[in-house]
């Protein structure tokens, strides 16, 4: 029975993507609402289900095997398409479809008056199967399936409103970047499928050779899929332009989960990556660099969702400092509580853009706190959460057990960390300030609508209170989140960092609090309208670092300009000279066929006189 | 003296020849007809020479049926021909015949 929800929940919403997409926009829009939300929501319910079940009695060894059926088979080469239950992967399911379920729902309201919107939801369930797949898959390959179905479901819904050729770029600027992790994660799926002889993640993990060359390279060559899929240093060029899409799926796919599934993958085969010390360094040194870098770029935006976007990056980056100084259950408590409460951020910020006239540049926003207090108090939750206000948020717990983890990796590790933390407090605060206190600039109109304000209400107890499952020893010896993990990931690390926890735990606390007070210094309401920033670190800062410009330079150009060199594509010119020669035959030989019957008599003759001079050849 | 049947197949290939080279060389259809007649000849020839030398009678039965088979030809070549003449058209030349049209 147990057996049987897995493969059922993700059977929900991959039917709801069936059925929208073979209605072909034919369906109306109130059932395509109700079909796709209906279907996530009752997906989010079976998984409920399914983890009350899975807590109360769980399966032996905490994890049940589920094979649907083998895929392919050839030599000692076996792929199955199979699901692992375990505690890991409830708790991403958990996360998929739960704040799936509520962004559909958002989604509804968000999406009401778009013709397309069967299309829209096509895509979002899809979505959800896709990322689904790549939680519970037990096979590398099968894991693959869902990778590539996230990411194809991420471009379709970057590019969703297509008639806009900035979109369209947009898009194929976020496909082709993954695409380029994706070929470093293909390379690394084929090393370890070659010399483990399978893609079974539980046996791969068995037969790696700690400290081996090709652990090395296999943990790099996945390290390079999953910064490309998370939008970490140097691929993060990709997820602000990403924000082309609409807000329900910045939410969705580029906040909560999509862009999570790198760190799930390095999480899932950590052993491999503990197998390989060098990449594990990497990962902390470039998940340190994602973070202050991305911080400051979210300090100097004018687009609220760019700032949102930013954030995104840098969130992800404690996640992959976490993952690389050995902290899995901590990196995995932070994807939690940040796809909460980004979430959140994402759609009170998609509500604030329909009130204003779909406007983004929070300089033109401005005292909107008065005209809709409800959607304030969500953003400032979310954004409370995402500064990690101490005690109160669910942020500050998780951003906590990174900063412990991160104090016993290094000390260097531990001072970037706080100061992320405070660049954190600081760039949402300002968002905050600038567009929910002081004069009115734009004036909002019309109301939040109820489908709406429930995914906000909901989401934003969760980014106060989702932090008290799990929380440093100097406050309370709770650990529910890493107790329940400890079966995949290993026993937590509980012991405190040698008397200084603390020291450091007020440390933590204490940063987010200064960004906020240095915040409210900068950018308090005043007479004046506030203005952006605009000397060269604040351009260079908003302009992501000029990555984008070194790329073009770098990457882009020259590209295109072998492209426009082999314009003729002088590869086709070959097949191109045996078409030639064949209608240059042809024409040769259709001359006899002149309509000459005298001629026709002739070559009977002569074929007649060769066939038998090749008959009687001695 | 009787001829032996190396000797007659020699003529009949002679015969052959001609009879081809009329056929590829001449544009008159009444000799391209009369040309073919030599070939089918030639091969009859060929036959009586075969059956001359197993002393069997086949070849002979086969001659007559060559000889059937030669005046069809003949009777169905001619009958064309007059038609493609009845039809106007002023020269009996083969290479201007190539258009079944008018």
């Amino acid at each position: 029975m147990l057996a049987l929800l897995p493969p059922l929940i993700v059977l929900c919403p991959l039917a709801a993507a069936a059925i929208l997409l073979l209605s072909a926009g034919r369906m109306p829009p109130p059932a395509a609402r109700l079909l796709a939300a209906g279907a996530v929501g009752l997906a989010a319910a079976l998984t409920l289900w399914l983890a009350v079940r899975f807590l109360s009695a769980p399966p032996p060894a905490h994890r049940l095997d589920v094979v649907l059926w083998h895929w392919l088979r050839v030599g000692g080469f076996d792929a199955r398409i199979a699901f692992t239950l375990d505690p890991l992967s409830l708790v991403m399911m958990l996360v998929v479809t739960g704040v799936g379920f509520l962004i559909h729902l958002y989604a509804c309201g968000y999406m009401r008056g778009d013709p397309d919107v069967a299309r829209f939801f096509a895509c979002m369930t899809l979505f959800v199967a896709a990322m689904l797949v790549l939680v519970l898959s037990s096979d590398l390959l099968c894991l693959y399936v869902g990778w590539e179905g996230v990411g194809l479901c991420s471009y379709l819904l970057i590019g969703f409103w297509y008639a806009e050729a900035a979109n369209g770029v947009a898009a194929r600027k976020a496909f082709i970047v993954t695409r380029i992790g994706d070929a470093a994660l293909l390379c690394g799926l084929l090393l370890l499928a070659t010399r483990t002889g399978g893609l079974e993640i539980a046996g791969v993990l068995r037969s790696i050779q700690p400290g081996g060359p090709v652990a090395e390279a296999a943990a790099a060559l996945l390290l390079g899929g999953a910064l490309a899929k998370s939008a970490q240093a140097p691929f993060q060029v990709w997820l602000p332009d990403a924000m082309a899409g609409p807000t329900p799926v910045s939410a969705l796919i580029h906040a909560a989960t999509m862009v999570t599934a790198g760190v799930y993958l390095i999480a899932r085969l950590h052993p491999l990556f503990l197998a390989a010390p060098a990449v594990m360094t990497a990962i902390a040194v470039l998940g340190l660099v994602t973070l202050l870098l991305a911080a400051g770029s979210a300090l100097a935006q004018t687009d609220i969702k760019r700032i949102l976007a930013f954030s995104t990056i840098s969130q992800l980056g404690y996640m992959f400092l976490a993952l690389g100084t050995g902290a899995w259950g901590a990196a995995i408590f932070h994807l939690v509580t940040h796809a909460v409460f980004k979430a959140l951020l994402f759609m009170a910020a998609g509500a604030v853009i329909l009130r204003v006239h779909h406007q983004q540049d929070i300089f033109r926003m401005g005292g909107l706190g008065r005209a809709m207090p409800g959607v304030f108090a969500a953003f400032a939750a979310g954004a409370a959460a995402l500064a990690g206000l101490p005690l109160v948020t669910a942020g500050f717990y998780s951003k906590e057990a990174i900063l412990q983890q991160a104090w016993r990796a290094g000390p260097v590790l531990w001072a970037g960390a706080l100061l992320g933390a405070f660049l954190t407090a600081l760039y949402i605060s300002r968002c905050v300030f600038i567009v929910f206190l002081g004069p009115v600039r734009t004036a909002p109109t019309g109301r939040t609508e109820a489908s709406m304000a429930i995914p906000l209400a909901g989401l934003s107890v969760l980014a106060l209170t989702g932090g008290l499952i799990e929380m440093p020893d100097a406050i309370a010896p709770v650990h529910l989140l890493f107790r329940l993990l400890a079966p995949v990931l290993g026993p937590p690390t509980t012991e405190g960092a040698e008397g200084g926890a603390g020291v450091l735990l007020l440390a933590g606390a204490l940063a987010p609090l200064a960004g906020i007070a240095v915040a409210w210094g900068l950018w308090r309401p005043r007479a004046g309208a506030p203005a952006p920033a605009d000397d060269g670190l604040a351009r260079a800062a908003r302009a992501g670092w000029g990555f984008d410009a070194a790329y073009g330079l770098l990457l882009v150009r020259p590209f295109l300009a072998l492209g426009w060199l082999n314009r003729r594509d002088l590869f086709d010119r070959v097949p191109d000279l045996l078409a030639a020669a064949t209608r240059w035959g042809a024409r040769l030989l259709g001359r006899m066929q002149d309509g000459q019957v005298r001629r026709y008599a002739g070559w009977i003759a002569a074929g007649t006189v060769a066939a038998l001079c090749l008959a009687v050849r001695p | 003296m009787t001829a032996a049947p190396a000797q007659a197949l020699l003529l009949a290939s002679m015969l052959f020849a001609l009879g081809l080279l009329g056929v590829l060389v001449r544009r008159n259809l009444l000799f391209m007809l009369m040309s073919i007649e030599i070939m089918l000849n030639a091969a009859a020839l060929a036959f009586v020479a075969a059956g001359m030398r197993w002393h069997a009678a086949d070849g002979q039965v086969m001659f007559l049926m060559i000889l059937a088979l030669a005046a069809a030809e003949a009777a169905v070549g001619l009958a064309i021909l007059l038609r493609l003449h009845a039809a106007g058209r002023p020269t009996l030349d083969a290479d201007t015949g190539n258009r079944l049209k008018g």
